[in-house]
């Protein structure tokens, strides 16, 4: 039935619209209680499932972040081991090395104490003789003689000088012989005090490591702990970590990409230069896995000298094996990086050809032309594709980084994101009831006629209702009245 | 660069599942000898040094003289599939081009010109080394003339062909009238592309960039 029909039920269309919406809004004030329950129920419904979904989400998040927490904290906790392990073995290196040097020192020490001492003995002063001939003088002097004490006199005189004479001789020899002990004292004395010296110095290390290692002590109880700054740390220094050796990571894919350079063109002379494997030529392929060998080699040889742990497995082998693991896969490297300089030559060598056939395909006779300089660039390609290998091992750090951080970084990322879903939800939720109450206004907007006189029949009825009769009246109000 | 690794990284857990197809150039060219246009080999010799410069390991080519009847494998000059090592590819091209050489100083002009014979061989030889692109280059005025009692009004299969015409000199006839040379290659495009090929034109040789 069409709008036209409907106007068309008395002979006036404008009557019969009126009509028409007389009983189209007596109809929806009839089903008024029930449209608003219809319209609760269902954004009430779906309200709820929002909020339900948010507090799902909420849970997982916190969840995801206990977990992330917990990941945290053991990776802050494995470090600081790892950090405290090797203080603890400076420490212990370096009074190893003291300690065995001990022996020595107290012996070099004690010999310079005993020369010290015996030349301190000998250098004790001799006292000079006490003067003998006063008294005789005396008693030559009071003897009633004449002429006689003069000459006993000149005598004593002459023997006294004499004997000063030797006297002060004896004296200064005996100096000369002292001063010459002090002297020979003197390398003893540095001997005590350099060793002294080393001796405070391997002390002042082993105070400084330990002041260290109680720093890092007090880090790790607050990650024990499971404190929040220690978490916090952890979180900022992941994300650092991660962006470096992200960094880092690029650098080396791009030193990884020269070498692919190098050396997939004369692959195509070993393994063919039309051979397909899906879209990729067999020799780029061949070039990939060359370069993919050498950095597993790399990431064992690191594994193996425990400069990195991604492989549990090969850090708890034995140290024998270990060094043949290293021997290996240094042998491996090695011989791979020799590979790369002669692919790299050869590489250099198929583009002279190259360059040959087609300056004579072009009848170009500047392309036989041999570069005075050519060596230059050979030199450089094979130097490249020896040393890129053995740059690439180092991959292995940046590598270990980027995997531990990036657990921690996906955790973060995927806490923020359940956050602003949760989020999200919450306000859909909120969003949705309240357009609920929006859409019962809507439908109340065209029924505000009736609605209006309802509300005045019932004002009405309520002040027929609220005078209050004889049997009314409240037990209270009787008693104001 | 990094994203060729990347592709490659990626290809090659899937790429050995998919089976391999062909990615080698297969050309065929077209030596008109006939006539005055055996002036022009110098010209010929130009293009087939340039096809030898673009082609790679495993492509194949093949130089043959449009001659009275071209149908037949003695009229192929020169044919090669370039080994897979580039190295030898390069010995091989510089082989082909020694026996272009000789081909052109020593080339005697024939009396008629039979250019759907030559194509006919053509599409045999491509077809038979199953090469994933095929080019049939013509260098001739593609004015054909059969001899007495030579057949040719046969139909021709050029479906994943390229058949490229390269400098198609005009005829004294052609300047008196240039609608005839306009009609003798709008008849030789229809022919190509209503058997499934697709046609071109090079006459200025300076600009082959786009030939292969």
């Amino acid at each position: 039935m069409s709008m036209t029909s409907l106007l068309t039920i008395t002979p006036w269309p404008a009557i019969s619209a009126v009509i028409l919406l007389v009983l189209l809004v007596a109809a929806l004030y009839f089903a008024r209680s029930t449209a608003h329950q219809a319209i609760h129920a269902a954004c009430g419904a779906l309200a709820r499932g929002l909020r339900l979904a948010s507090h799902s989400v909420t849970h997982a998040q916190q969840h995801l972040a206990a977990r992330n927490r917990a990941v945290l904290l053991a990776a802050g906790r494995e470090a600081k081991e790892r950090v405290v392990e090797r203080e603890f073995a400076r420490v212990g290196d370096t009074v190893r090395k003291d300690l065995a040097g001990y022996p020595e020192m107290h012996r070099r020490l004690s010999g310079a104490i005993l020369r010290i001492e015996e030349d301190q003995e000998k250098a004790v002063e001799v006292p000079p003789d006490a003067p003998g001939w006063a008294q005789a003088v005396g008693v030559v002097a009071k003897l009633d003689a004449r002429n006689a004490g003069a000459e006993i006199l000149a005598d004593i005189h002459k023997s006294m000088v004499k004997a000063h004479s030797e006297a002060m001789r004896d004296y200064r020899k005996a100096s000369a012989e002292r001063h010459a002990l002090l002297r020979q004292m003197m390398p003893d004395w540095r001997l005590i005090q350099q060793t002294l010296g080393r001796v405070n110095k391997s002390v002042e290390s082993v105070i400084e490591r330990s002041l260290a290692i109680d720093r890092h002590m007090a880090d790790y109880e607050t990650i024990v702990r499971g404190e929040n700054h220690a978490v916090a740390v952890l979180s900022s220094s992941s994300i650092v970590y991660f962006f470096i050796s992200a960094l880092v990571l690029a650098v080396a894919t791009a030193g990884a990409a020269i070498n692919f350079t190098l050396i997939a063109r004369p692959m195509a002379e070993m393994v063919g230069g039309t051979n397909f494997i899906g879209a990729f030529r067999t020799a780029d392929i061949a070039a990939l896995v060359i370069i993919m060998v050498e950095i597993s080699m790399g990431l064992f040889l690191m594994e193996s000298l425990r400069i990195t742990r991604l492989f549990p497995v090969i850090g708890t082998l034995t140290d024998k094996m270990r060094v043949r693991m290293i021997v290996i896969t240094f042998a491996i490297l090695l011989m791979m990086a020799s590979i790369e300089a002669g692919l790299a030559y050869m590489r250099e060598l198929l583009l002279q050809d190259e360059l040959a056939t087609n300056a004579l395909l072009r009848s170009d006779s500047t392309g036989s032309i041999v570069n005075q300089h050519l060596w230059i660039t050979t030199a450089a390609q094979m130097g490249m594709g020896f040393v890129l290998p053995f740059a690439l091992v180092f991959v292995a750090i940046p590598l270990e980084t980027f995997v531990h951080s990036l657990r921690t970084v996906v955790g973060l990322t995927g806490i923020a994101i359940l956050r602003a879903l949760a989020l999200i939800l919450r306000v859909l939720g909120n969003a949705v009831r309240q357009l609920g109450v929006l859409a019962q206004r809507i439908y109340d907007l065209p029924l505000f006629m009736p609605l209006w006189l309802e509300a005045r029949m019932a004002t009405a009825a309520r002040l027929v209702k609220d005078v209050p009769g004889p049997r009314e009246v409240e037990p209270w109000q009787e008693a104001r009245l | 660069m990094k994203h060729r690794v990347l592709l490659l990284t990626l290809t090659l857990a899937t790429g050995a599942c998919v089976p391999p197809s062909a990615h080698n150039t297969g050309v065929y060219l077209l030596v008109d000898t006939s006539g005055s246009y055996n002036r022009q080999m110098s010209k010929a010799e130009q293009i087939i040094l340039f096809a030898l410069s673009r082609l790679q390991s495993s492509d194949s080519i093949a130089v043959a003289r449009i001659d009275t009847a071209s149908f037949t494998e003695r009229n192929i000059i020169a044919k090669a599939t370039f080994d897979d090592r580039p190295t030898t590819a390069n010995q091989q091209k510089r082989a082909f081009a020694g026996r272009v050489e000789s081909f052109v100083d020593q080339a005697t002009p024939a009396p008629y010109t039979d250019i759907t014979g030559g194509l006919l061989q053509a599409i045999e030889f491509l077809n038979e080394k199953q090469t994933a692109r095929k080019e049939i280059l013509i260098f001739s005025d593609m004015k054909e003339d059969l001899a007495k009692g030579y057949v040719r009004d046969i139909p021709l299969d050029f479906k994943g062909f390229d058949v490229v015409a390269l400098n198609v000199t005009k005829l004294r006839s052609d300047n008196f009238d240039p609608r005839q040379y306009l009609a003798r290659l709008e008849e030789w495009r229809v022919r190509v592309e209503k058997s499934g090929g697709h046609w071109r034109v090079i006459n200025d040789l300076d600009r082959l960039d786009g030939l292969l």
